[in-house]
């Protein structure tokens, strides 16, 4: 059947902002199914906030909407747009969350939209935990025993009637965001309310608990004739209790005889028929009793999901390019196979390797939060490992973590007590606890005891960690089979990797390169994607040989080498910028080779670049590629801290690194060679000095005087930076800096308050130097960069003080020869410029503004490191445009409660959006409606504020809410100041003393917006409890004064005028 | 325990060995199955195969009592990546290294079978010793020339029972008489003629077409089974006296020998099919299956001379022939596996097919 040719013009939801439970997957997926509907000719509407995917590049789709994901901005798009279809399945559950509510409130049916892929009755059978019973009944499959709960008094009876322990699943949420197990009432009662709260229908499901089960997914996949293919099966290493998202799995499923494989796969089949998913793929999630193999349905997602992406990346199979083309009609039969070329995609993918995937987690940004994994998900990022073995990909996947592991290592513990406790408790280090364990003798049996982990897994780990034991320079081929990294050989033998390395390079053991290709080898595939593995040598025609599949074209090659798991601080914005890389460096006629091992990614796209390499980016494995390929350059500067720290080293083993040099790097990143070029260039920087013990740091703040910001050197993402206000603070957290070292010193300098922080991004070819953008922050410095919300161009700073810090960042981008893009970071106060931060490298501003300026920096940063001159290519001149692009962070608290959310020096955010428009204060009310953070036009306000913002910008901004119409609470003593300057506000008790308090009217949303700043770096722990409370409560919370400013603004814009949308492509003309 | 393979070609593997010492003469081909590796090793099927699993991890989940394709292990040799070291499932009662101890099979690990694989999808399906005992290749060499050869075989006559017995599941369900010609059949053809409301008798293959008709049966199932279809010559005598009498329902090696009575031909295929998720179209419907597969022959339809048969299936891979009908003579036959075992449920409708013709010729 071909394609449809009744609709024409296709509307796309994306996910929007980083966040987790949804993160780059979805760029993935909805960026695949842009180039496949443009392919056969529809237009292609995107809307999606997230400026930092490829996505969002205006070259992506026909119209692109960066604008706030709501149904009031979507109606408005469908109005302007007036689409045909609108495909709901590739955008997350925000996009099928937003779907449902466009056909919920009649405006698909009003202008005629109609849904392709799934469409609303399938969705809400699948999303909605009673319908979803209900249908799975009826095709007679087994689920766990539950009941459904609207309040607290029948979610107690349903408990009382499946005895503890019980889940809690609220329906339709993200991430699974509010459930939980409880083990008794008292745990039950918490869940329950906070699970209520936190569903957009107030549902909630009690589950009878089948935790220590087994869990596996399919993918699936269905056309409109019918026909329905298994993608992918994928076993969960953590039994049932954890999030899949956080599990560690395993694809293909392990331990599945095919007797029980078929009758999960004729499961999956039935329900995706049952459901009604007409086209496009699923994931179904099963539970199998280890015991008795009864086999329950978990859930069903009638979408593209993570898993589809992992399963993507796992088998080669293209899952949302396909769903998008059997969207508009083909079916699977009609449609070819990418990775064979010759046959068709109505099978079943076959591989010959095994896959792991291992969460990473950022549990030390959040110290407050409790790390125990449970069916909430709380990972930020992932990586994936292909290896021949279970036990090699197992190796590579801990190695491509970056945690400073180099494979499976044992942990360091106090006794018996804690190392079986955390073994029982599912958390993020659990593996090393486990390797630990046998390392100790504990028998296979007792750890399954303690954690129900399959046996399967338990044995492999048990063969690693046995065979380490054996380990000598005589069967390096088999450690190295079993995945031992050459770091880990090193330790093992006490030598050093290089020493390993050149050891085993002589005994000839080096790896092989085999291919992803769908179908093990049965047939020819041309697509080049690659793993590595150690293969044991054979003979053929006489000679001894191992088989590599790479394969040499005659073009010149360049390595792009990719930022690996996403964490806060490295995510999409980065493999933003390497995508680009790929695509100019095409365009230049080079090979391009990526370098990557982060499945959600589209740089992990077989077709984004001419060669993909999954692998771990460390030296060891990227060295071994290089040693290969033999490229001409290799660019470490687009993707992050990851490949940056390789520079050093990789050019010292002989890779040519493109771009500013890496000593250039190490300029700008070496605290004293910084102060040097600092110096020579005669700008002015805070004051400040280095210190190890807690004696010189004293001595250090005692001379340039508190505040003082504290931090160690090489961080990323802010990591342990702090500002400190007194001695006592500065003791406490020089004794907690447990990482100082003479090589690690303490970096303590002058704080600049009341600061206005700046980021400047540049390209640069070594001789033309071009601002990108100045990105003006709107809370005041001391907010992470990462963190803060900007303005593009700055919306207060005076032209002379732009005029300064273009000045010194040209001579920055000078003195250092920056070939590619550098970031420079100013604080500014008053006519005085200080130069914060150089880094020659990608920030993570730079997809932000290459879409508010309509330049693609990073692609022109690529092609002037492979040469080009910014000249021929046209970019001279700073671009300043007539419109503002506000960006907004958005933070995860969500999903950890009780954790203060005030925002500072230490980066938390996950994601970002954009606000684009003609004034700030329309962009920036944009900003806020995409970060989720709900501008009330009405009712009341709580303000309390620290005693240093009691100050004439706070009597304006109370001034202008009572203009607006605003009702004003606040604390005694913020009341007071309020009142000597005019404006009327009614005290109200914080937390502890008489009812009704504030924590009351926040639960009974008679607060519709919370201004609070922190006082001091100790908060107090009121102001947290109220912080915390308005998250949970959905209540936006502003915890800065120049915060407040710009939010008022944002709420003024909204009174008075009605929003706009407007493509991303229509502001460039 | 040291392990060899030599191909016909001379390309060696060398890796560690398990199951039974000594040494064992077969074709080798690959299966891309994932799982199933239990019905694999008891399909008959395989007799005069050395199988080599394109998955890696084999052995995983142990072997049971019940996943078995027949009484015992067929194939030659096997050979694996890694074969598990513990087996983790609640149904099984063994190690797969064990099972096949016991039961004489020659299995090699540890070396690059997707290297193999790839030798044989461009050099084709070839014969190969696999040895955990001799190690000279020399003498392996010589040994594996001398050794008999899959095209032109009759492994039939190895593989069929030696006298007929009765397969009844659900006697008071059981509507239809089907006599099911023994060439190597799969357990699980059987299971699922007796879940379709038959009583199975299963008879030796060499039994005559006028036997078989004496018992009035329903209907004639021609199973699977190894080998060259071609050096079966009386079973294709059998089936050609069958045809237009009663209906018959041909799988796999069945399929090939209904071709070759109807007066058409059959072709070798360079390296066959043998796994579990080939596309099949339904020419009728349009639709695809996803199947089992498992033969190295195949039937050229266009050679039957017999202008009412025609070609009812087609691979999706390769534009190869998967199925055959012919309306006026009440017979089928589908050259993959419908019965599965191992592999997708998407084809088990033909066994409903073949009641139906047979209620409709009752």
């Amino acid at each position: 059947m071909p394609k449809r040719t009744d609709i024409k013009k296709i509307l796309i939801i994306g996910s929007g902002p980083i966040i987790i439970g949804q993160a780059c997957e979805f760029d993935y997926s909805g960026t695949q199914a842009c180039k496949a509907l443009r392919e056969e000719g529809f237009k292609v509407i995107l809307a999606n906030s997230n400026p930092a995917t490829i996505m969002t590049d205006p070259q992506t789709a026909d119209r692109t909407y960066i604008e706030p994901l709501t149904v009031e901005m979507l109606e408005k798009i469908i109005r302007k747009e007036r689409p045909d279809a609108l495909l709901p399945t590739l955008g997350g559950q925000t996009g099928l969350n937003l779907s449902i509510q466009l056909a919920d409130k009649g405006i698909l049916k009003k202008y005629g939209v109609q849904m392709i892929g799934a469409d609303r009755k399938a969705i809400k059978k699948a999303e909605d935990r009673k319908l979803f019973k209900a249908a799975m009944q009826k095709i007679g499959l087994d689920l766990p025993k539950s009941g459904l709960a609207y309040n607290m008094r029948e979610a107690r009876i349903i408990a009382k009637r499946i005895g503890y322990p019980v889940i809690i699943r609220p329906s339709f949420t993200l991430g699974g965001s509010g459930g939980g197990t409880a083990y008794n009432a008292e745990d039950f009662d918490i869940y329950a309310q906070r699970g209520l709260e936190s569903s957009m229908i107030s549902e909630i499901l009690v589950e009878e608990s089948i935790i220590g089960w087994k869990e596996f997914e399919l993918e699936v996949m269905r056309d409109k004739k019918d026909n329905v293919v298994i993608i992918c099966s994928i076993e969960n290493f953590d039994p049932m209790g954890v999030h899949t998202g956080d599990s560690i799995t395993v694809a293909p499923a392990q331990t599945l005889t095919d007797r029980e494989y078929q009758l999960m796969r004729d499961a999956a089949i039935a329900c995706i028929r049952e459901i009604g998913v007409d086209t496009g793929g699923s994931n179904i999630q099963f539970a199998v009793n280890p015991d008795n193999g009864r086999m329950v349905v978990i859930e069903m997602n009638p979408r593209v999901s993570r898993s589809s992406a992992l399963a993507s990346k796992a088998t080669g199979f293209p899952i949302a390019k396909i769903a998008a083309k059997l969207a508009v009609g083909y079916t699977l039969d009609e449609i070819p196979n990418d990775i064979t070329k010759g046959t068709p995609a109505s099978f079943e993918p076959v591989i010959d390797y095994c896959v792991v995937k291992i969460p990473r987690f950022a549990f030390e940004k959040f110290p407050a939060a409790d790390s125990t994994l449970t069916i909430q998900m709380k990972s930020v990022g992932e990586v994936m490992a292909i290896g021949r073995t279970f036990k090699e990909a197992l190796q590579k996947g801990i190695r491509g973590l970056e945690i400073k592991r180099w494979g499976l290592e044992g942990i360091e513990y106090k006794d018996k007590q804690e190392l079986e406790g955390e073994l029982r408790r599912p958390n993020e280090k659990r593996l090393f606890y486990l390797c630990q364990a046998l390392k100790e003798e504990y028998s296979i049996e007792k750890l399954y005891e303690l954690t129900k982990i399959d046996r399967w897994f338990l044995q492999n780990l048990k063969e690693i960690v046995e065979f380490e034991e054996k380990i000598t320079p005589d069967n390096l081929l088999e450690a190295k089979q079993m995945g031992f990294s050459d770091r880990q050989l090193a330790r093992i033998l006490g030598s050093d990797e290089d020493k390993v390395r050149a050891t085993r390079i002589k005994q000839g053991i080096e790896p092989v390169y085999k291919l992803v290709d769908t179908c093990a080898a049965e047939f020819q595939a041309p697509t080049p994607y690659y793993y590595s593995t150690y293969e044991t040598p054979f003979k053929r025609n006489g000679k001894i040989e191992t088989e590599n599949e790479t394969r040499n074209d005659a073009k010149p090659k360049i390595v792009i080498l990719g930022g690996g798991p996403n964490r806060i601080g490295q995510g999409i914005e980065f493999d933003y910028c390497c995508c680009h890389a790929a695509y100019a460096l095409k365009e230049m006629g080079f090979e391009t080779i990526m370098v990557n091992s982060n499945p959600e990614t589209v740089s992990t796209d077989y077709d984004t670049s001419d060669k993909l390499y999954f692998e771990p980016l460390t030296k060891e494995d990227v060295l071994n590629i290089i040693d290969k390929e033999k490229p001409e350059g290799v660019i470490v500067q687009l993707g992050g801290q990851t490949p940056l720290n390789l520079a050093l080293p990789l050019e010292k083993a002989g890779a040519k690194i493109i771009g500013t040099s890496p000593d250039a790097i190490d300029r700008a990143e070496d605290r004293k060679r910084f102060n040097q070029l600092v110096d020579k260039l005669g700008l002015t920087q805070p004051a400040g000095g280095t210190a190890v013990t807690v004696k010189e740091a004293l001595a250090v703040a005692h001379k340039i005087g508190y505040p003082v910001l504290v931090r160690p050197s090489y961080v990323l993402g802010g990591r342990a930076m702090e500002i400190v206000y007194d001695d006592k603070a500065l003791e406490y957290y020089m004794q907690h800096a447990v990482w100082v070292s003479d090589a690690r010193p303490v970096l303590v300098d002058k704080f600049i308050e009341d600061a206005i922080e700046v980021d400047v991004d540049m390209v640069a070819d070594g001789e033309t130097f071009v601002i990108g953008g100045i990105l003006e922050h709107i809370e005041e410095a001391g907010v992470h960069s990462g963190d803060a919300a900007m303005a593009l161009p700055p919306h207060t700073l005076p032209q002379e003080i732009l005029e300064k810090i273009r000045k010194y960042t040209h001579e920055l981008a000078r003195e250092l020869h920056v070939v590619g893009l550098m970031n420079v970071q100013y604080a500014v106060r008053g006519d005085t410029v200080y130069i914060l931060e150089v880094n020659p490298r990608a920030s993570r501003t730079v997809p932000f503004v290459s879409k508010a300026i309509g330049v693609p920096l990073a692609k022109l940063a690529a092609k002037v490191m492979a040469g080009a001159k910014l000249k021929d290519l046209g970019f001279t001149e700073e671009v300043i445009p007539k419109h503002i692009a506000v960006k907004e962070s958005v933070l995860p608290f969500v999903k950890f409660p009780g954790i203060d959310i005030t925002l500072g020096p230490e980066m938390r955010s996950t994601g970002e959006v954009m606000g684009i428009d003609m004034d700030f204060n329309k962009a920036f009310a944009k900003s806020q409606l995409g970060a989720y953070q709900n501008l009330p036009l009405a009712g009341t306000v709580f303000l309390s504020v620290k005693d240093s913002d009691k100050k004439p910008a706070l009597a304006e901004v109370a001034a202008k809410l009572e203009e607006l119409g605003f009702k004003i609470i606040s604390t005694v003593g913020t009341a007071a100041f309020l009142e000597k300057n005019k404006v009327y506000a009614r005290t109200i008790q914080r937390v502890n003393q008489s009812k009704p308090n504030l924590l009351d009217l926040i639960r009974e949303n008679k607060v519709q917006l919370i201004i609070n700043t922190a006082s001091g770096k100790i908060p107090r722990r009121d102001e947290v409890r109220i912080r915390s409370a308005a998250v949970s409560s959905g209540v936006p919370t502003v915890t800065t004064l120049p915060g407040a400013q710009a939010c008022i603004k944002g709420i003024e814009a909204l009174i008075k005028h009605k929003l706009d949308v407007k493509p991303l492509q229509k502001y460039y003309v | 325990m040291k392990a060899i393979l030599l191909l016909e070609d001379g390309t060696v593997f060398q890796g560690k060995g398990f199951g039974r010492q000594g040494e064992a003469f077969g074709e080798v081909v690959f299966n891309t199955s994932i799982t199933g590796y239990q019905e694999i090793i008891t399909d008959p099927s395989y007799k005069g195969q050395i199988v080599a699993m394109t998955y890696p991890l084999i052995g995983n989940y142990g072997v049971n009592d019940e996943d078995v394709e027949s009484a015992r292990p067929w194939l030659e040799g096997l050979v694996v990546k890694e074969l598990s070291a513990v087996r983790s499932n609640w149904r099984s009662t063994m190690d797969l290294g064990e099972y096949l101890k016991i039961n004489n099979i020659v299995g090699i690990q540890g070396i690059d079978t997707r290297a193999l694989t790839r030798h044989i999808r461009l050099q084709g399906a070839m014969q190969a010793v696999l040895s955990t005992g001799e190690q000279d290749e020399k003498k392996l060499l010589e040994k594996l020339k001398a050794a008999p050869r899959l095209a032109g075989a009759d492994l039939v006559k190895e593989v069929s029972c030696r006298a007929p017995y009765e397969w009844i599941e659900n006697p008071k369900k059981a509507r239809f008489k089907v006599v099911a010609l023994d060439c190597g059949i799969k357990f699980n053809i059987l299971r699922h003629l007796a879940a379709a409301g038959c009583k199975v008798k299963i008879v030796p293959a060499y039994t005559g077409a006028e036997e078989i008709l004496k018992s009035k049966p329903d209907g004639v199932l021609l199973s699977n089974g190894p080998g060259d279809p071609a050096a079966v010559t009386y079973v294709v005598e059998t089936a050609r006296q069958l045809i237009g009498k009663v209906p018959i329902f041909g799988i796999c090696l069945g399929h090939q020998m209904l071709g070759l009575a109807l007066g058409g031909k059959t072709y070798k295929l360079k390296f066959g099919h043998h796994g579990a998720n080939h596309p099949v179209k339904d020419l009728k419907t349009g639709k695809v299956a996803i199947t089992s597969q498992n033969h190295g022959f195949c039937v050229d339809i266009k050679s039957i001379p017999n202008k009412n048969t025609v070609m009812t299936h087609l691979n999706l891979y390769d534009n190869t022939a998967e199925g055959l009908e012919n309306k006026r003579l009440k017979l089928f036959s589908v050259q993959y596996h419908p019965e599965a075992g191992p592999g997708p449920h998407d084809a088990g409708y033909l066994f409903n097919k073949f009641t139906q013709l047979m209620e409709k010729h009752a």
